[in-house]
């Protein structure tokens, strides 16, 4: 873990305007891996997510934090990745889609989405599935009111929300099985 | 036996990979490309005076700044006409005034966002810092914003177009004045819809790299349609169309948008790819998109009614002005549809329906999910409700009376519909969608409901609408079906896929057709080289028409596997099914051989290059009398087959909505949302219910939430998620649907399209349920609280006439 270092130029001292070009090395776990990037300090956490780093899981829909697709976990909180500079998360743990689960080792919600139709171009789905994820794990019985509650802050143009809403709860129900049969007997 | 896939809610194949962040859309691709920034005109009528780029020049990292000049300077030199205007898509006799813009503005703007000067630079950031210090000096010209506006013509979009007239078109069925002068009854309405969006998750956006080796492009674009892309980009680089592949990557969702095409950047990027021999790629951002993509829905609508004491709509007679924003790329396809979706189930014994395309300095007019018909649908149901209103008659009765009945189909309406045939309705039965819709709602116990609750002081209505939608329409689309010697089954089709489920509901179709199971088959969309013949997604058409294209191509797969098979197990192909993947002689599963077997017999070769393959070789297979590949035969298990229909498919549908509106604040909420839709056979009623679902949010948003703001000078107050109100979940009621399963007679599959249905009722049946909670009359929409507060003061002041049957008694059913 470290923070934000400037490298080549470096800040000038007690300068308050750094440069557009300047470039700082942000290093910071992401996925359970460590990550290195050499970015300008403007530079959007969406974008060193998704083009310095190449997780292109996390998508982009409106970059005023309104839509809610770029959402990633940070410390395991969900927080827009279009609203952040990549430096300021420097030191920190970042989960996005792609490191809730693979195609063959599902995350309850993303088993939950594709089994209820919970998407359709699934642009939005990535911030939806981190801001399920993070949901499930505080409330792992929501009732459907809380499970539409925990959804309202995120955009999706296809679904209408009813799948998305019934496969919150279905991620809640996969959670507690998966959760049920590690502790049953074998 | 195989279990039939046709109908059955499958799970989508397509997810695993959108769940786990593995598809890849257009950003995902192309992360060493030049970025691309567009300086655009911040007015929304102006000459275009000078462009001063020298301040950009400092920017480092960037690459070029091109203006219209540029383009004209290329179009010498290397005889590509990316300086020309861009296309009219859709020429149509009506369109007498048809006007494009350029792919960089000449000399004039004529909407805010319309792109001036293309800036190429290391990375979109440096591309935004370099156009920032472009200086674009404007003179401005007076703006023309608003339908009334344009139709009072006292300012004009296009000097040369003095009454802002782009098209002018009448059709009239019957006498219409006489059977008006004639009818026992006679009412008026003038009626106004506001514009929307159709406001996908992911904008547009273009990728290109040029190949300069073997001189050939391969662009990616956001697009629902990549064939015509394709073709738009060859003509403007002048380069042969086989030398350009567009694809259509997984795309966030187009409803209509992504089918205009060329957009500018789709011409622009492309021919700077080339020119500095790098991938370019640019990424429309959400302010782009809210002003340089497309609007629609924008209409002002008069309407005369005539009808007898029992509610049957003797004569109709509509006029309306439609706003087409400053260019008309794509045509007249919008009021068309409204003119001739507008009679719904409905039969009118004469009907006159003439209206005007206008120009305005707003953003360019082009199909949203609905296309038209919930404009048409609006002004239909409010004037059936009207009369329903006037002889104080149940609304769903009086519907009832003026239905085309099932005896009645195929019904020709006498005019001519969106794609130049004639309309005419397929199938569908109207009172039975009616009987199911008002069993799922129990409407007499839901109209007492409301009427108690109203008695009690709260403010409950409930509204119903219905709808027909043409779906399907052609000219075609086609299929390529392949069985490879693994056994798997690859199936290509031309058309785009953006969110509707294609590789899921295309792969049922082909499995079930096939006899393999939907695991072994593989369908791409929209990638050129796969198949290079489409049109593209839009107009609810996608499964209807590659959808039974797929079945042909597989039918034409299965009948020479099944000759091939024959020849192999010595039996008749008619004797012959294929379960499992397994070519079998039916009664008798003990001879089989594997579709995979099949496949590669299908192929005589000389060289075996893995085991399977061994089986056949020369010395192994054939009659040694005839040549190896019969006459008239090809190699390989694969076919190819068209479905172009000789006319539109008709859906139909009814939704019914109860709402409760705040006695202070005005705030309208959704108690219940019910759907009974009809849309033939379901491939996938998990899917074909997901669209409702959509269809319906996109319909609340229209409705109640959705407006585009513009200013009198033109700019768009709301170009942002923060002001525009799209609905969140907390918005979105629960949907209650049944469907009716109609055939159509049209097609081999006898299915109908499903994609808009959703969205076309909404402003109408949202506008009645308003209207039956306030009981004051709803001719506009979308409506907002304030709008409806400011509806209620006018009607406490009594400018407003109160719905006789709030004043006499209760609606009575």
């Amino acid at each position: 873990m470290s923070a934000a270092v400037p490298s080549e130029p470096s800040v000038p001292s007690g300068g308050s305007v750094v440069a557009a070009d300047q470039l700082c090395d942000v290093r910071l776990t992401v996925n359970g891996v460590h990550r290195e990037a050499r970015v300008p300090p403007r530079r959007l956490l969406s974008d060193v997510l998704r083009h310095d780093l190449r997780l292109t899981g996390t998508h982009v829909g409106c970059e005023h934090g309104v839509c809610g697709a770029c959402t990633v976990l940070l410390d395991g909180r969900p927080v827009r990745s279009c609203l952040l500079l990549a430096v300021t998360v420097a030191g920190h743990a970042v989960t996005t889609v792609e490191g809730l689960g693979t195609p063959d080792a599902m995350h309850p919600v993303q088993q939950a989405f594709r089994e209820c139709h919970g998407l359709q171009c699934g642009f939005c789905t990535p911030g939806f599935l981190t801001t399920v994820a993070a949901f499930v794990e505080e409330n792992p019985e929501p009732t459907e009111e809380e499970a539409r509650e925990a959804v309202s802050g995120n955009l999706c143009r296809c679904t209408g929300y009813q799948n998305i809403v019934a496969s919150v709860l279905r991620a809640a129900e996969i959670t507690r099985d998966r959760a049920a049969g590690e502790d049953g007997p074998p | 036996m195989t279990t039939k896939l046709f109908g059955e809610p499958v799970q989508r194949v397509e997810d695993a990979k959108l769940v786990t962040g593995t598809a890849h859309f257009l950003d995902d691709i192309g992360h060493d490309s030049l970025g691309v920034a567009f300086v655009r005109s911040p007015h929304a009528h102006a000459r275009v005076v000078d462009i001063d780029a020298s301040g950009a020049l400092e920017v480092e990292g960037l690459v070029a700044v091109y203006t219209y000049e540029d383009l004209v300077a290329a179009d010498e030199a290397e005889g590509s006409t990316v300086a020309h205007p861009l296309p009219l898509l859709i020429p149509h006799p009506s369109l007498h005034a048809p006007r494009t813009g350029y792919a960089l503005a000449r000399d004039e703007v004529n909407h805010v966002g319309e792109p001036v000067v293309m800036v190429v630079a290391r990375d979109r950031y440096l591309a935004e810092d370099a156009a920032e210090r472009v200086v674009v000096t404007y003179d401005f010209l007076p703006p023309v914003v608003g339908v009334a506006a344009a139709r009072d013509a006292a300012r004009t979009v296009h000097e040369d177009v003095p009454d802002n007239v782009a098209a002018h078109l009448l059709q009239v069925v019957g006498d219409v004045d006489a059977v008006m002068a004639a009818a026992p009854r006679r009412l008026r309405l003038d009626l106004d819809v506001e514009r929307s969006a159709s406001m996908p998750m992911e904008g547009k956006g273009v990728h290109a790299r040029w190949d300069p080796v073997d001189g050939s492009m391969r662009v990616h674009s956001s697009t629902q349609t990549s064939t015509s892309v394709r073709a738009a980009v060859a003509a403007r680089l002048g380069l042969p169309a086989g030398k350009v592949e567009c694809v259509a990557p997984m795309v966030g969702g187009g409803f209509g948008v992504k089918i205009v095409h060329p957009w500018p950047e789709e011409v622009l990027v492309p021919w700077a790819a080339r020119r500095l021999g790098h991938e370019v790629k640019w990424v429309e951002d959400r302010r782009e998109h809210f002003v340089s993509s497309a609007h629609e829905r924008g209409q002002l609508q008069e309407i005369e009614v005539g009808f007898d004491d029992e509610g049957r709509i003797l004569a109709l007679d509509v006029r309306f002005w439609h706003d087409n924003g400053a260019y008309t790329p794509y045509g007249v396809i919008v009021p068309i549809i409204t003119s001739t979706q507008l009679l719904g189930p409905y039969k009118p014994a004469a009907y006159r329906c003439e209206w005007w395309s206008l120009y305005t300095n707003t953003v360019i007019v082009t199909p949203y999910r609905g296309a038209g018909r919930p404009q048409g649908v609006f002004a239909m149901e409010r004037t059936v409700d009207a009369i329903a209103e006037e002889l104080g008659l149940d609304r769903a009765e009086l519907r009832a009376r003026n239905f085309i009945r099932p005896d009645e189909m195929p019904y020709d309406h006498h005019l001519t519909f969106q794609d130049g045939r004639p309309l005419v309705y397929d199938s569908g039965d109207f009172p039975a969608s009616l009987a199911k819709l008002k069993e799922l709602v129990d409407w007499d116990a839901t109209l007492a409901m409301a009427a108690a609750a109203r008695a009690g002081g709260r403010h409950v209505g409930v509204g119903l609408a219905c709808y027909v939608e043409g779906t399907g329409v052609g000219p075609y689309e086609g299929a390529h079906v392949r069985v490879e010697s693994s056994g798997k089954v690859k199936v290509a089709t031309g058309l785009t896929t953006q969110g509707q489920g294609h590789f899921t509901s295309f792969a049922q179709v082909a499995a079930d057709e096939l006899g393999v199971p939907l695991e072994d088959v593989e369908v791409v969309t929209g990638a050129t080289r796969r198949f290079g013949y489409a049109v593209g997604t839009f107009a609810s058409r996608a499964a209807v028409v590659s959808g039974n294209a797929i079945a042909l191509a597989s039918r034409k797969v299965r009948e020479k596997a099944l000759r091939i098979a024959g020849e192999a197990l010595e039996a008749d192909p008619g004797d012959l099914e294929i379960v499992d993947g397994q070519v079998r002689v039916k009664g008798s599963p003990g001879a089989s051989i594997p579709l995979a077997t099949v496949a590669v017999l299908s192929n005589p070769l000389r060289y075996a290059f893995d085991e399977a393959s061994k089986a056949a070789t020369q010395f192994a297979v054939g009659d040694a009398s005839g040549p190896p590949v019969a006459d008239d035969e090809e190699p390989g298990l694969e076919g190819t087959d068209y479905y172009s229909p000789t006319q539109s498919t008709f859906a139909n549908g009814m939704h019914a909505v109860v709402v409760e509106t705040d006695p202070e604040t005005a705030e309208i909420s959704i108690l219940r949302y019910c759907v009974v839709h009809d849309c033939g056979p379901l491939i996938n009623p998990m899917i074909v219910e997901g669209q409702v679902h959509g269809g319906v949010a996109q319909g609340v948003g229209g409705a109640l939430y959705e407006r585009m703001a513009y200013d009198e000078n033109g700019q768009l107050l709301n170009a942002s998620f923060m002001d525009f109100l799209m609905p969140y979940a907390s918005e979105v009621p629960h949907i209650e649907i049944d469907h009716l399963e109609t055939p159509s007679p049209l097609n081999p599959l006898g299915i109908k399209g499903a994609g808009e249905a959703g969205v076309i009722p909404s402003a109408a049946v949202f506008a009645a349920a308003v209207e039956d909670a306030e009981g004051f009359p709803i001719t506009k929409m979308p409506i907002s609280p304030s709008e409806l507060h400011e509806l209620r003061a006018r009607h406490a002041a009594g400018e407003l006439r109160p719905l006789r049957r709030r004043t006499t008694t209760e609606e009575t059913s």
